[in-house]
């Protein structure tokens, strides 16, 4: 099954006036594969997942298997409380049947109620599940995750992951998830990408998250504590 | 006292102060409130010319909107400046560019406009592009709206952000030109701006809040031409107190 790559991506590099936010990257990502970027802040890592939809200029390499479609949710990314735009609204810019739409609302653990609400007034948490159910609803063969948890009381978080991990086995989606939580990476990747402007390291959690690559990507100070299970 | 010309200039402003607050919905959730009022100005040097060559004043305002435009597009593509100030700049040259062509009462005529003064011919023009310019303004809608949630997102959608952002522009421009004969260049901001937050107060969805500040544009313009009629008030200025008033009264017993 993991014989062809879904995306393959060579030498990318990103500059913004002069600066090279990301420098010669090069990775592949199977079909069905769970890939995590973890890195510090700032380096690059929301960059990437723009440059491999496409939406900012980049030099090197980026390839899709033919007729890939891609799912997008944004980092920080909340609705401004003063557009008057009711959920329901919002999944008919993609969707209208109301069937497919209450499905998948009921898949992310959401009720039919939440439709008449303002995608403004909803909770932090809500709206997190609502994007995605959104990004999923016209069932993409790939997400791209910026940061879940940003902005989510710790309560939250948990869910937000274990729900991934439950839709991803039932609908066979290929996810890329960026993520500053390490414990995430060993519930629920196949392979880790760590990201500092280069590619500090790559492979399964296990193998790649070693004490010195993990000090490379952040530093002397951290303290690292490594998942048995996964 | 139901003359033609009363006629034309109802049809003419039912027709202008719906646009204006449909339109004016987007523009107010994408935080563009005053570009209308910048755009009012950046029409001048066009009515100035055109009075002077005695062409139609809607045709000057409109190629002088296109011109404005097209360079604050330009400017914005180009350049790291806010759209605010590229806009600040065209409307100031314009504004000046104005003055030094216009009468007196030649100004105060683009300034405050006349739609006591609109024909047949104008009218039917007017309801024309007001249909055309609808159409386009409900298909480029749901995309301008998920672009003002989130460009990424949008333009992960595959929606072309620029290309929309020009289109929007240009049929603002066209309801501008036109509102210009009905408000006048000074107070086409108030119409575009005041009918849709009138509208936010009380909307629980997209639907209720663009179609309520159509409903209102049209109806401060109804009033405000009926007002004019019986007491012989400047129509320009009292259709923008009238739309002040609902938005008032809408403020008070908003939801929440």
């Amino acid at each position: 099954m993991e014989n062809r790559p879904i995306l393959q991506v060579k030498n990318l590099t990103v500059s913004f006036s002069g600066d090279k936010i990301l420098d010669s990257l090069s990775f592949d990502l199977q079909e069905k594969e769970n890939l995590i970027i973890v890195g510090p802040n700032g380096a690059g890592k929301t960059v990437l997942l723009k440059a491999i939809l496409g939406i900012i200029p980049f030099t090197g390499e980026i390839k899709w298997s033919k007729k890939v479609k891609i799912s997008y949710v944004p980092q920080k990314f909340f609705p401004a409380k003063e557009i008057p735009l009711s959920v329901k609204e919002f999944f008919n810019f993609k969707k209208n049947s109301q069937q497919e739409i209450e499905k998948w609302l009921k898949s992310v653990g959401l009720n039919n109620s939440i439709l008449g609400k303002r995608l403004g007034e909803v909770s932090a948490g809500q709206f997190q599940r609502i994007m995605i159910a959104w990004s999923l609803i016209d069932n993409p063969d790939v997400l791209l995750f910026d940061e879940p948890t940003s902005g989510i009381d710790v309560g939250g978080e948990e869910t937000i992951y274990n729900l991934l991990s439950r839709i991803e086995k039932e609908v066979n989606l290929t996810i890329i998830l960026i993520t500053h939580d390490l414990s995430v990476v060993y519930k629920l990747a196949d392979n880790v990408l760590c990201l500092n402007k280069k590619l500090v390291c790559y492979g399964s959690p296990q193998q790649a998250l070693s004490e010195k690559s993990l000090h490379q990507l952040y530093g002397e100070e951290i303290n690292i504590y490594k998942h048995d299970h996964a | 006292m139901l003359d033609a010309q009363f006629i034309y200039s109802l049809i003419t402003g039912i027709f202008v102060g719906g646009i204006s607050g449909y339109l004016g919905s987007l523009m107010v959730t994408k935080r563009m409130s005053l570009v209308g009022d910048a755009l009012g100005h950046v029409a001048l040097p066009g009515i100035a010319l055109a009075l002077l060559y005695n062409i139609n004043v809607v045709i000057g305002a409109f190629a002088s909107l296109v011109i404005g435009i097209l360079l604050i597009w330009f400017f914005k593509t180009k350049s790291e400046l806010h759209m605010e100030a590229l806009i600040g700049v065209v409307f100031a040259v314009s504004l000046a560019f104005a003055f030094l062509i216009l009468s007196h009462e030649e100004l105060e005529e683009a300034l405050i406009g006349d739609i006591t003064k609109v024909n047949g011919i104008e009218t039917f023009i007017s309801v024309i592009l007001v249909l055309i310019v609808f159409y386009i303004a409900r298909i480029i809608y749901s995309k301008m709206i998920l672009a003002t949630l989130s460009e990424d997102l949008a333009m992960s959608q595959g929606i072309k952000v620029r290309k929309y952002d020009l289109v929007y522009l240009l049929i603002i421009g066209v309801i501008v030109a036109l509102g210009i004969k009905v408000v006048g260049s000074l107070l086409i901001g108030a119409l575009v701006v005041i009918s849709p937050a009138a509208a936010r107060n009380f909307s629980q969805n997209l639907r209720q809040y663009s179609y309520g500040g159509m409903f209102l544009g049209s109806l401060s313009c109804l009033l405000g031409i009926i007002i004019y009629k019986l007491f012989d008030f400047p129509a320009g200025p009292i259709i923008i107190l009238i739309s002040a008033a609902i938005f008032l009264i809408s403020f008070i017993f908003r939801k929440k």
